[in-house]
């Protein structure tokens, strides 16, 4: 049981797959202008790498070597046009915000990466949990991400109030804050893995 | 056997006496007529923005250098106070103290010491510093005052305000700048940023830091020299919507950027060819960014683009070495 909370919990901080893989910086870049939309496409990404994972888990025996990018392809895509119709559904406005990024799931590399490398070798349950525990790896990565820019570009988290206009630095909310709070947040992350990797070596 | 009585280290074995606090005493002093003129014309708060810059900058990488990167034999090099005199002379009198610091400590924590610190980082960090404070507080980064010459004691926040002649000329075409005269581009009488608006005491301080033999001519020559024909040539084609050469020349922040930031010498070419490519360079996307950009100046942004081509101009212009045979030749 051990190996498989593992499953669950490498996806948060140790292999976290913004900070530390590095992946979907698409959309991490482009929707965290705000922290209610990072978590919005957090929770979007969640729902599809789940559903992903399970299924693909599920039918990695018939599918054969050569046809599995497509057959992956066409499996997410399914589950992104579930998501993308429930958000226009249920949270029209954070729709409209994210927008075009609603669809980009579909190439988004943590959900095919994660198809080839995880769910597509491992059984359906070590599979759900690595897909949860990625996903909500990447809710919190962008939560934290859109967290710091709405602080600092407005002044808001979640929007509550934080401290008034005169302090908004307005850069953070357009692309190049992205990167460098992006950036800066990686540094912290892998600042904070070398100094557990050297603890743990004595 | 023969006992080594003395030690050899390796090369270089040529010893000079610069060093480079002694060349950031120099860009200091380079810049000291434009610093106390300014002080004159906007008002005692541009002496204080001045004087922040200088020890604030050097006090913010003391406690980066001595705190996060762990340095405890740091001795400050001035280098930090040149950034943040720079930055002080590059943004409106009308700044925020505490904006003014927040831009600070960006140009240097993100400008320079991710890089690595003095000569390691590819930006110039006081161009970093400003246009981080341009999108951030746009409002007072683009309202200007206008020039008071005999009421030093006012604050900035009582003093008219004023566009700069770029942003006019932006807005209603030649006829707006028409009633502005060259002297007062010349000496400095107009509106703008704290140490951009004298183009006389700029090029004093350039002359000094020339005959000192801290910068040499190519890039201010070729950078100004570029700005000169494309304005020329946009001239001639339409003299109703954009100004004169000589307009282009003086006003906004190009002398400040030619002589000053341009030829920083951790983020400009090394050779006197690249550093020719490097002004061409920035003359042309300023001029384009006037022309065509949305925003009514594009020294610094040009400037900063050139930086990140540094290293491919390098690469490109390296001379060859002593007795290297030119390949496919």
């Amino acid at each position: 049981m051990a190996g498989a909370f593992s499953d669950f919990t490498k996806g948060i901080i140790k292999e976290n797959p913004t900070y530390v893989q590095a992946l979907g910086m698409c959309p991490t870049l482009a929707t965290t202008t705000s922290a209610i939309n990072g978590l919005g496409m957090g929770v979007a990404t969640l729902a599809v790498l789940t559903m992903s994972n399970v299924t693909i888990s599920l039918v990695r025996k018939f599918i054969p070597e050569k046809v599995r990018i497509p057959a992956y392809i066409v499996i997410i895509a399914s589950f992104v046009t579930v998501v993308d119709l429930l958000m226009h559904g249920f949270t029209y406005d954070l729709w409209k915000t994210l927008g075009l990024f609603i669809p980009l799931i579909v190439v988004n590399c943590i959900i095919l990466g994660r198809a080839e490398a995880f769910a597509s070798k491992n059984n359906v349950f070590r599979s759900l949990l690595d897909g949860l525990g990625m996903g909500v790896g990447f809710t919190l990565s962008l939560i934290l991400l859109g967290s710091v820019r709405e602080l600092l570009g407005n002044g808001t988290v979640f929007g509550v109030k934080v401290w008034g206009d005169a302090f908004k630095l307005f850069m953070m909310i357009l692309p190049p804050g992205a990167y460098i709070v992006l950036g800066l947040l990686a540094g912290l992350f892998n600042f904070i893995g070398i100094k557990k990797n050297e603890k743990a070596k004595g | 056997m023969m006992v080594r009585t003395f030690k050899t280290t390796t090369a270089p074995h040529v010893r000079h006496p610069d060093d480079t606090s002694k060349i950031m005493r120099d860009v200091l002093i380079a810049l000291i007529p434009v610093t106390i003129f300014s002080g004159f014309i906007f008002g005692w708060y541009a002496w204080v923005l001045a004087i922040v810059g200088v020890f604030g900058g050097e006090l913010t990488e003391y406690i980066i250098m001595r705190f996060f990167r762990k340095d405890k034999n740091f001795i400050p090099d001035g280098s930090a106070s040149v950034t943040g005199l720079l930055l002080a002379l590059n943004v409106s009198v009308k700044l925020p103290l505490w904006a003014f610091l927040v831009g600070l400590i960006f140009a240097l924590v993100v400008g320079k010491h991710i890089y690595g610190g003095l000569g390691a980082n590819p930006f110039n960090p006081a161009l970093v510093g400003r246009v981080f404070l341009l999108i951030s507080f746009p409002v007072q980064m683009t309202t200007w005052v206008k020039p008071y010459w005999t009421k030093f004691w006012m604050s900035p926040w009582d003093m008219v305000t004023t566009a700069t002649p770029l942003a006019m000329l932006k807005e209603g075409g030649s006829s707006a700048i028409n009633s502005l005269k060259i002297s007062d581009f010349f000496i400095g009488n107009i509106g703008g940023s704290i140490g951009e608006v004298s183009a006389l005491l700029l090029i004093i301080g350039f002359v000094y830091l020339m005959a000192k033999k801290r910068v040499t001519w190519h890039i201010p020559v070729s950078y100004v020299g570029t700005v000169l024909i494309i304005s020329t040539i946009f001239w001639l084609i339409n003299p109703e919507k954009f100004g004169t050469p000589i307009f282009h020349i003086l006003s906004g922040g190009l002398m400040l950027g030619a002589l000053f930031m341009a030829t920083d010498m951790v983020t400009s070419p090394v050779t006197p060819k690249g550093m020719l490519l490097f002004g061409a360079g920035c003359g042309a996307i300023t001029m384009i960014i006037r022309y065509f950009g949305g925003y009514p100046e594009g020294v610094s942004f040009s400037i900063l683009i050139m930086n990140a081509f540094v290293p491919l101009i390098d690469s490109f212009t390296k001379p060859r070495k002593f007795g290297e045979v030119k390949q496919n030749g």
